[in-house]
């Protein structure tokens, strides 16, 4: 392998690509544990909306964040299509709830652009870059935005 | 191949030191906590232990009881004896002579004299 | 020397672990002085635990506490020959001594320095008692070693390289040697008989530099006169060498009282006519040359002279220094099964050391293996199985295997309230000297196990009910004499199994709660209105709220601040309850009450709002149906109920937690009594109760903040996972809307 072949592998990343709303996101396949079909959630009482409940996860109790509520597009409506995706930020294991899952992309990182400055939308803060593939916009999701370990107040 | 040695006290900590100190010398230990112990683990020793260490304060029979007990077994009176003791009183070691002990290690024992005490009466 | 270094640590932690248990062995031993039930043995178990601990220390080379271990020992080594009696004061400076010990050992082992002053008072005491300045008796060795004249024997010479090859044909003269030492070693019998060996010795000699030995056998009679008792051979030995004599000397050290022994340096001069004068000379002597040759027994040497016999004895032992086999070094310490029965000595059971991290894991398993069965058991019901079948039957066993062993692992982790007891002893005694006043401790049930982290978090309102006992409860001696009492108070400390839960008990036998005046002073500060009506038992509750302190003046013992709420709050934290019971002129009485482990809950099942919950069942007083005239409104949006003569607020608990609106009608609802922090109640209204069972507790992530009233989570039979309520949570925080005005906006997930 040349040297420079070697260097691209190195930049290279694989994507989880998934659809939240009418939107497609993306995260590093190094924090998705597993992927799950959708289970009801035990809700929490007095826990921000975006907080789903907690589901039994092979005997833990995992909680189960709404992204689409999360990212402000109102509540998932929940159908045997629904995903959690099973995340670990290094802290903690969250499941995600999205509407599907879509691919595995393996990209360059310089393929990446960050996102514009737009101070009126809520969803900047969420988008860490951007990537065009084949004419789409995918989002790769800031996760650790999206799940803030700080305690919140409750709702 | 190594030279086996049995020691006999109820110090955990000083067990484990001995065993330390005697394995990383070469020997090969066989460890008891009391001397009714000590007694049963010697018995159980085939061929005998080329040397024994015993303390001298142990619950259920003390070193004082141990040695004389097993210098009354023909097959173990020549085996060479070392007594722990904490102090050099001549009275004890004469106690622990008169019971037939070969000699001593003082505790808190260095590791070369340990060593060496077991030179001297095994060669 | 780090590889040296690392097992020296492991050793030295496990020394201070063995240090924890002589503590306490010493501790209960005291104890049986004490209570004057000692006899050699028990006074023989405390010597060897003060011995025990100096000798490790002194490995170690902890100095402050080998010397504190040192004196205390020396006491009790002249109590054990029975030079000093153990009267009361001497065994209360004994118990002062053991606290000072467990000090310097903890010091030692955090690397802290203890307090010097403590420790040199009680060193003073023990001084005293010993009866006058107590001559520190000095590590170093005694030499035993009494230098005598020179001599020069002349002999059998044999040169270095010969002593342990093959004999040979000697020369009978050796001139004076002046170039190193000249050793003249004639053994007494008694050498034989204690196991030495002169072959080793002259080997360690060779060790050290050139040698030249010569053996005397001139003093061996004819074969017929041997005795084979008795020593017969003396040899002179010449040695150079770079060490100096202290260092030859040493090679003697065992054999130093069992000989005749001289040692001449090079820098003496000529003999000195003092010892067996210069022998004839003598025929040569092949094979009967000794010390006998290492390698090759000699035969006829064994045969010819008789006290050659242990020599050659020793040669066997040497020559079987090249042992075939190699037998496992460290054979582990079997269990002593006929260890005879010593009375009332404590004999450290035989134990096993686990890693806690290893028994954390293996609990977490053994709960989610109780998790899985149920949910197999849940799922076999519904693909209705006949009850016959096989999978049935092997299911029932599974269950009950997992029961099983769910409770052995539970306890594991169950350690003995014994060494909690005996700190809780240590405090009284010092609690009752600062105060001035005379408590002793009696404990019961000090063998019930209790989960280790239980013990840990009780350690503190224990201490605390402890001190309160002595300050509070305990009357001053003058007081107890005019109630006809005896001057010395007695608080009782008990702990045992009821009912699958842990029950300890503080009692003291003094005067019981002041109830007016406990009154008083919660009417003073506000804690009740005035001229409220309580019942006795009430007022006792009155300790356990916050503000509430009987000391108008802050005693020394129990501090500002920390009241019989801190205790009980402790105690709820760890799934316990606390009550207190009182006999004005008698004592009082605190009784705690405690899950067996941390891990499992007694659980109330529950329904509401189409959501299933976990009540713990210690926070359940009462269960009730409504009838409709037992619901009474309060203000617009609350009601209360009437329970007995009391009228309790009614809590809608699925509109507390959000899920839905308060109902229109709570006639025939079903109703938990929650018991508050103050002893008040709170009713609050669940949808159905399904049963009553043992949970096992998942924590919650509080990745998104705590979730109020909701403590933590399990999983129940059929995968779901319902949440284990905080109802004295709830019951604070809530709003009490029974009422509905407008729809509540929270909608269940």
């Amino acid at each position: 392998m040349t040297d420079i072949e070697e260097k691209a592998l190195a930049a290279e990343i694989e994507l989880l690509t998934f659809q939240v709303g009418k939107q497609e996101y993306a995260l590093d396949i190094m924090s998705v544990r597993e992927i799950r079909g959708w289970s009801k959630a035990t809700p929490l009482p007095h826990a921000p909306a975006f907080v789903r409940g907690v589901i039994n996860l092979r005997g833990t109790v995992l909680t189960i964040v709404d992204l689409a509520n999360r990212l402000g597009m109102g509540r998932t409506e929940t159908n045997e299509r629904n995903v959690i995706i099973v995340v670990h930020t290094g802290k903690e294991t969250v499941g995600l709830l999205v509407d599907a899952v879509s691919d595995i992309l393996a990209i360059n990182k310089t393929d990446l652009q960050a996102p514009p400055e737009m101070s009126a939308d809520n969803n900047q803060t969420f988008v860490s870059s951007l990537i065009i593939v084949e004419e789409r916009m995918i989002r790769i999701l800031a996760l650790a935005a999206a799940l803030p370990s700080e305690s919140m107040e409750a709702a | 191949m190594s030279l086996q040695i049995l020691a006999v006290d109820d110090s955990r900590t000083i067990r484990d030191m001995l065993n330390l100190t005697l394995n990383q010398a070469g020997f090969t230990t066989h460890l008891a906590d009391d001397g009714v112990h000590g007694i049963e683990v010697l018995d159980a020793m085939s061929p005998e232990p080329d040397a024994i260490i015993t303390d001298i304060n142990m619950p259920r029979m003390d070193g004082f009881g141990f040695i004389e007990a097993v210098r009354k077994i023909e097959k173990y009176r020549a085996i060479p004896i070392l007594v722990l003791t904490t102090e050099s009183a001549a009275d004890l070691k004469q106690r622990a002579r008169d019971a037939g002990a070969t000699g001593w290690i003082v505790k808190p024992f260095e590791p070369k004299k340990l060593i060496r005490a077991l030179q001297m009466v095994t060669g | 020397m780090s590889d040296e270094d690392d097992p020296m640590i492991e050793i030295k932690a496990s020394f201070f672990v063995e240090c924890e248990e002589l503590l306490e062995s010493l501790q209960d031993g005291l104890q049986i002085m004490d209570d004057g039930g000692a006899d050699d043995e028990i006074i023989n178990v405390v010597f060897r635990a003060v011995h025990s601990i100096k000798g490790g220390a002194g490995a170690f080379g902890l100095d402050q506490l080998v010397r504190f271990a040192h004196q205390f020992e020396s006491v009790l080594d002249r109590v054990r020959s029975g030079a000093i009696i153990a009267d009361r004061n001497a065994i209360s400076v004994f118990f002062r001594s053991g606290d000072i010990l467990a000090d310097l050992v903890r010091s030692a082992r955090d690397e802290a320095v203890a307090d010097e002053e403590r420790t040199q008072s009680v060193l003073k005491e023990l001084e005293t008692i010993l009866g006058h300045d107590s001559n520190d008796v000095v590590e170093d060795e005694i030499d035993d070693f009494q230098p005598m004249t020179l001599s020069m024997d002349l002999g059998l010479h044999i040169s270095n390289d010969e002593v342990l090859d093959t004999p040979e044909q000697f020369t009978t003269d050796a001139p004076a040697f002046e170039d190193g030492y000249t050793i003249n070693f004639v053994p007494d019998s008694s050498l034989y008989v204690s196991g030495n060996e002169p072959l080793h010795l002259l080997r360690l000699l060779r060790e050290m530099g050139q040698l030249n030995v010569t053996c005397d056998t001139s003093e061996i009679p004819s074969l017929a006169d041997i005795d084979v008792e008795k020593s017969y051979l003396s040899w002179t030995i010449q040695l150079t060498t770079d060490e100096d004599q202290d260092a030859v000397r040493e090679v003697f050290d065992f054999v130093a009282d069992l000989c005749t022994l001289t040692i001449n340096g090079p820098e003496s001069s000529g003999p000195m006519a003092a010892l067996p004068p210069t022998l004839p000379t003598l025929p040569p002597l092949t094979q009967q040359n000794a010390p006998p040759p290492g390698e090759e027994p000699s035969a006829t040497a064994t045969k010819d002279l008789g006290t050659l016999d242990t020599l050659s004895d020793s040669t066997h032992l040497l020559g079987s220094a090249t042992k075939p086999e190699a037998i496992s070094s460290a054979l582990p310490v079997p269990a002593k099964s006929g260890a005879p029965e010593i009375s009332k000595s404590v004999k450290p059971r035989p134990t096993v050391r686990v890693d806690l991290e290893r028994i954390d894991r293996l609990v977490n398993l053994v709960g989610e293996l109780v998790i899985n069965q149920a949910m197999i058991s849940q799922s076999v019901q519904e693909a209705d199985l006949s009850t016959n079948s096989a999978v049935s039957d092997g299911l029932d066993e599974f269950m009950q295997l997992t029961r099983d062993i769910q409770d052995s692992v539970m306890m594991i982790r169950a350690q003995p309230v014994k060494s909690l007891f005996q700190r809780m002893s240590r405090i009284i005694r010092e609690s009752s000297a600062m105060i001035g006043k005379s408590v002793r401790l009696k404990t019961e049930g000090d063998a019930t196990e209790v989960d280790k982290t239980v013990i840990e978090r009780l350690a503190d309102p224990l201490t605390h009910m402890i001190r309160n006992a002595v300050d509070h409860g305990v009357e001053s001696p003058s007081d107890r004499l005019a109630a006809g009492k005896s001057e010395e108070g007695i608080v009782t400390l008990s702990a045992g199994h009821r009912s699958g839960r842990v029950i300890i008990e503080v009692a003291d036998d003094g005067a019981g709660i002041n109830r007016p005046r406990v009154l008083q002073i919660a009417v003073e500060k506000g804690l009740v209105p005035e001229n409220v009506q309580l019942s006795d038992s009430e007022i006792d509750n009155l300790l356990f709220m916050p503000g509430f302190s009987t000391a108008s003046e802050v005693s020394d013992l129990s501090g500002r601040g920390v009241g019989m709420d801190v205790v009980k709050s402790a105690i709820l934290a760890l799934g316990g309850r606390v009550t207190i019971k009182s006999n004005p002129g008698n004592g009082t009485t605190f009784t705690i009450s405690l899950p067996l482990t941390l891990a499992v809950l007694d659980g109330m099942v529950i329904d509401v709002a189409q959501q299933t919950l976990v009540v713990p069942l210690n926070t359940i007083t009462e269960t009730l149906t409504l009838a409709e005239d037992d619901i009474r409104a309060l203000g617009p949006l609350t009601n209360v109920i009437k329970v007995r003569d009391t009228f309790v607020p009614l809590l809608d608990l699925g509109a507390e937690l959000g899920y839905r609106t308060p109902l229109d009608s709570y006639t025939g609802a079903i109703v938990l009594l929650i018991a508050r922090e103050d002893g008040s109640h709170a009713a609050l209204v669940v949808d159905a109760i399904q049963d009553q069972r043992q949970v096992v507790i998942k924590g919650l992530q509080d990745t998104f903040g705590r979730v109020p009233g909701v403590a933590a989570a399990t999983i129940l039979g059929d995968g779901k996972i319902a949440l284990i309520l905080d109802p004295v949570d709830v019951v604070a925080n809530a709003d009490g809307r029974t009422r509905s005005v407008q729809p509540n906006l929270q909608l269940a997930g």
